[in-house]
């Protein structure tokens, strides 16, 4: 069973056990507009929780993509380097990398699911 | 501006055996067949084949599809497009100045140096500082200048500590970016609605870890910052220095000086302030002011005055380092120079003024149909949030959009970023009452459009060169080079 | 009112009514009265056009133009009469960045143009819009090289490289946080084992090289950039742009960045600038780029046009987060090394080269010839300039030709001088600068 976790700089975390797939969320890609760009890290980085491994870009804007959670990227999505548009189609089937988690421990200082959309409406 | 668009590329010109140049023969043996054929290039550049004549003419019909000063109304707001005076071009070429090569022995360069040594003077005077460095390349460049000099100070002190800059919320884009090169760290401060910045806010910023505030005044908004003898007093309290970004400095010419304020380091545009030409994104020149006391922090090299009236170009320790090889854009500092002794005192006193007049009347002309978020006095620019009836969904970039129709180049759109829809306008002291009215019925034209035929608004423009361009297109697939092209 | 201002009595009377004010001071009530200037400024009255003219024709009459034999970074080109014509056109001069596509495509051409020539001179895939001058693009490609590795912050820079370039870089990386670390020469040339020692010590971003170096050696990089990308490091080559219609490209030595200035592509010396920086890269390293970069799309309808594109990189999006404070380009002169490539080709940038280098060898044979002097670095292969090492006194020597009218090279140390040759200079200029040596 996988859970999503969210953070307040609005990347997810889809974790299947000590695996998980960060992406941006829907909110986030919407905010964001059309993609043009992700810039990802190299598989074998290791990222560290609120550190930046990354960013999007639209026309007009950009934005860093911030760690949720740390560990050592073992892919990236390679289908977003032809077409990061898939990023606006569905942000959570194109997760942008996939870590093995070092401290699932930080997964308690995100959100589930429905305190994210509480903390969006806000 | 030709409607026409020209669009061919000179590649595209370019025929096997065509030339275009003619070079002296010194007749010396060849010995180029003697170097190491590692050391040379495989294959030649791929560089275009073209005539004389065909250049000429292409880069004409290119030229014509651009928008310049000199082919109208230019309301870019913080750019400050004023007239960009002849008689500085012809200054700038004389073989007399431009021949020299920039490590000539000082004897021989006599002339550069004191036309270098004036314009520091002149700048020190009206700005208030007690000395000018002109080497900086650019306005971004002397921000970036403008902090290694406030960091070598602290540094001079042993204190190592201050990596943090206070900027509004409000600034110019480049002011945090300058001061992430110079490896500060940025803290904003927010701005109260009027677009001043919120002293209450600012006072608990202020600590032992804060290196400079940096600020424009007038400001993004083209409000005065009234509060800045206090604001310059709790700075110098706290141990920090006062930077004032000189983009806005028009208005202030023959009123106030940076200096007077309590700023500590400014610098100026000179492709703003002092009429040299934008040339389409450069050279520009951004002269970097101090006061009393922090001259010995400006770059290497310096211009110094000696005793027997001679000038020297000089090279000093505790300076903050070197920001360029030699002594700047020269030739724009000329054309500086040029601008001040033909306005003199007298003319740089009402040059001020009439810019801040220009924009307050556009302001009164079109408040009743653009919303005005900060109503007060402005002075050389001032910001509109969009249309007052947003009710037909015409956005500020349709507007600038429709204005490109009508013959005048767009203001600045969505800066500052206090309001959604800001529509920056700056008239500048060289446009005339006539013209300024010419803009204000067509904007209040655009205005009316917008309701009863939004449309026409949404759709601009109609009758440019070129259509809308596909941004995203151009971000997703880049084609940077004519060899992207071909393939 | 002066010439360049428009108002008439009548006019300001008419604003300031529609101002609700009585005068223009008015509008600057929110200034506190202790803050305002109550005097003119101390300064020069009002010029009329003339009286200007002559204050500049005066200052000129105080500079020497002299036969110039000088280099070290900048050099006497021949400036073909069509570029100064186009690039005095009103409709480039006076334009600001090409914010609004729709009435710049002028400009954003022509910088496309650039762009093109650029990269193909360098061998590199892409290339911005252009930098201030060769000493940032350098600090800049540092930066680059830092960002682009994420998380190494030194960076080795050859002790070959021209001393004023490191000055400059040294001075950016001081005040960002990057360590420089110099590598030594031999006989002239960049030490290999000492950049080899150096690179495994690790955390090394970026490898500052030039070609050619200071003293006008070319220098061999070959297997440099396999070496450097063992290490996860970049190469940047710091070089000339006018050299590179002849010699190996940033490209080919397999650099990851090509920096340097463009003066040498017939700008006028005008005492130390405006000039050129340029910075070329790879596509895989595009996004990194400082500055502006210019692409082709289509427009609605549906013709080829160009843009400013990739923004999302620079400084007015990204602010504090951006790698560079670059807001704008060297606009005017990136038109002019555009329209002096088309003028020149590639035939005309390659004659340049060979007059330039067979001039500076027959005068470096010649000048051997009179006893007084010799090269500092006779092994090594240069194209038009030279370290002469000399047995005369360096200053009075350059005192003696001045007089003469002639600028012989440039000082860099006691004994040393460093002259450039290139197709400006005469057969019998070259001859008169020996003689000169001669007679000392």
């Amino acid at each position: 069973m996988s859970k999503i976790y969210y953070s307040e700089t609005h990347e997810y975390v889809n974790v299947d056990g000590n695996i998980g797939y960060i992406g941006i969320s829907d909110y986030a890609q919407h905010e964001l507009g059309n993609v043009v760009y992700v810039d990802m890290p190299e598989v074998g980085d290791d990222i560290e929780a609120g550190d930046d491994f990354g960013a999007v870009e639209s026309v007009k804007a950009a934005s860093d993509l911030i760690a949720p959670v740390s560990g050592a990227v073992v892919e990236i999505n390679e289908s977003l380097i032809d077409n990061p548009r898939l990023v606006n189609e569905d942000p959570m089937a194109n997760w942008i990398i996939k870590v093995e988690l070092t401290d699932p421990s930080e997964l308690d200082s995100l959100m589930d699911e429905e305190a994210y959309k509480e903390f969006i409406n806000k | 501006m030709n409607r026409e668009y020209y669009g061919k590329l000179i590649f595209e010109l370019s025929r096997p055996g065509r030339r275009a140049y003619s070079l002296p023969d010194n007749g010396c043996p060849d010995v180029v067949s003697q170097l190491p054929d590692v050391l040379m290039r495989d294959a030649a550049p791929v560089l275009p084949e073209v005539d004389e004549p065909a250049i000429v003419r292409h880069y004409n019909n290119m030229s014509t599809n651009n928008f310049g000063v000199d082919t109208g109304f230019y309301p870019l707001g913080s750019c400050t497009m004023k007239y960009n005076p002849k008689i500085n071009e012809e200054m700038a070429a004389l073989p007399s100045m431009a021949a020299l090569h920039p490590f000539q022995p000082d004897s021989t360069v006599q002339g550069a140096l004191e036309a270098y040594y004036n314009l520091q003077q002149a700048l020190s005077e009206i700005g208030g500082m007690s000395e000018f460095t002109l080497n900086p390349f650019a306005g971004a460049h002397g921000e970036l200048t403008g902090l290694m000099v406030i960091r070598a100070y602290h540094r001079s002190r042993g204190d190592e500590k201050r990596t943090k800059v206070i900027v509004p919320d409000s600034a110019h884009g480049t002011n945090p970016a300058s001061a992430a090169v110079a490896g500060l760290k940025v803290v904003e401060v927010k701005s109260l609605p009027d677009g001043t910045v919120d002293v209450d806010a600012l006072r608990p910023l202020l600590d032992d870890t804060v290196a400079a505030v940096m600020m424009t005044n007038p400001n993004t908004v083209g409000i005065f910052e009234h509060r800045i003898p206090e604001i310059a007093a709790m700075v110098h309290e706290a141990g920090a220095l006062m930077y004032y970004d000189g983009a806005n400095l028009n208005p202030m010419l023959g009123v106030a000086r940076p200096g007077d304020m309590g700023f500590d380091v400014m610098h100026i545009n000179l492709h703003k302030t002092f009429s040299t030409p934008h040339g389409g994104g450069g050279p520009g020149s951004g002269p970097v002011g101090v006061r009393e006391g922090l001259e010995q922090f400006l770059p290497n090299p310096r211009v110094t005055r000696n005793p027997d009236g001679t000038f020297s170009l000089t090279h000093t320790d505790t300076a903050l380092g070197s920001v360029s090889a030699t002594l700047g854009n020269f030739a724009v500092q000329l054309r500086a120079l040029s601008y001040i002794l033909s306005l003199g005192s007298e003319g740089l006193m009402e040059a001020g003024p009439l810019a801040t007049l220009n924009a307050n009347y556009v302001k009164e002309s079109l408040r009743d149909v653009y919303a005005l978020p900060v109503d007060r006095v402005c002075k050389h620019e001032f910001v509109f949030d969009g249309l007052a009836d947003k009710s037909h969904g015409v956005t500020t970039l349709n507007v600038a959009k429709r204005l490109l129709d009508h013959g005048y180049h767009a203001p600045t759109i969505y800066f500052p970023l206090l309001f959604h829809e800001s529509l920056m306008i700056e008239p500048t002291e060289t446009e005339s009452r006539d013209t300024l009215d010419e803009f204000i019925a067509v904007m209040r034209d655009i205005a009316r459009e917008a309701s009863e035929n939004p449309e026409v608004v949404k759709t601009a423009p109609h009758n440019t060169p070129v259509r809308r361009p596909d941004d995203t297109n151009a971000a997703l697939n880049p084609v940077v080079t004519y060899f992207d092209l071909e393939k | 009112m002066h010439r360049y201002f428009p108002h008439t009595k009548a006019d300001i009377d008419a604003m300031l009514q529609r101002c609700g004010v009585s005068a223009i001071d008015d509008l600057y009530s929110d200034v506190p009265q202790e803050l305002r200037l109550k005097r003119d400024y101390a300064l020069s009255r009002q010029l009329s056009e003339k009286e200007v003219r002559d204050y500049f024709h005066r200052l000129g009459d105080k500079n020497r133009r002299l036969v110039c034999f000088a280099g070290a970074g900048f050099y006497n080109h021949y400036s073909p009469s069509v570029v100064s014509s186009v690039i005095s056109r009103s409709e480039f001069l006076t334009a600001y960045t090409p914010y609004q596509p729709e009435i710049s495509q002028g400009t954003l051409q022509y910088i496309f143009e650039y762009q093109s020539m650029m990269a193909t001179l360098t061998g590199m895939e892409v290339s911005n819009a252009s930098l201030y001058d060769g000493t940032t693009a350098t600090a800049e490609a540092m930066l680059m090289a830092v960002a682009a590795s994420r998380k190494r912050t030194r960076v080795l820079v050859s002790s070959t490289l021209s001393p004023h370039v490191r000055r400059v870089v040294a001075t950016y990386a001081s005040y960002h946080g990057v360590t420089v670390d110099e590598v030594a020469q031999t006989d002239g040339v960049t030490d290999i084992d000492d950049l080899r020692a150096k690179l495994e010590q690790g955390d090394v971003a970026g490898v500052i090289v030039a070609s050619p170096n200071y003293y006008g050696i070319l220098e061999d990089y070959s297997g440099w950039a396999e070496l450097c990308h063992s290490h996860k490091a970049l190469l940047i080559i710091h070089c000339v742009a006018s050299d590179l219609g002849l010699i190996r490209t940033p490209g080919e030595w397999g650099a990851d960045i090509a920096v340097g200035d463009g003066q040498s592509l017939g700008m006028p010396l005008s005492y130390g600038g405006p000039y050129l920086g340029f910075i070329c890269t790879t596509k895989a390293l595009m996004r990194k780029l400082p500055g502006r970069i210019v692409g082709a799309t289509e427009d609605a309808d549906g013709r080829r046009v160009f843009v400013l594109t990739l923004q999302a990189r620079e400084q007015h999006i990204r602010r504090d987060k951006a790698t560079s404070n670059i807001c704008s380009n060297q606009g005017l002169m990136a038109l002019y090394a555009t329209v002096y490539m088309s003028v020149m080709g590639a035939a005309g940038l390659r004659e340049v080269c060979e007059r330039g280098c067979n001039g500076a060898h027959y005068l470096a044979d010649a000048l051997t010839a009179t006893g007084k002097m010799r090269l500092k670095y006779p092994h090594r292969p240069y194209l038009n300039e030279f370290l002469m090492e000399c047995d005369v006194d360096v200053d009075d020597l350059i005192a003696r030709c001045v007089a003469q009218g002639i600028l012989p090279g440039v000082k860099t140390a006691p004994g040393r001088l460093l002259i450039a040759v290139t197709e400006m200079c005469s057969r019998e200029e070259m001859d008169t600068l020996v003689s000169i040596v001669k007679s000392m």
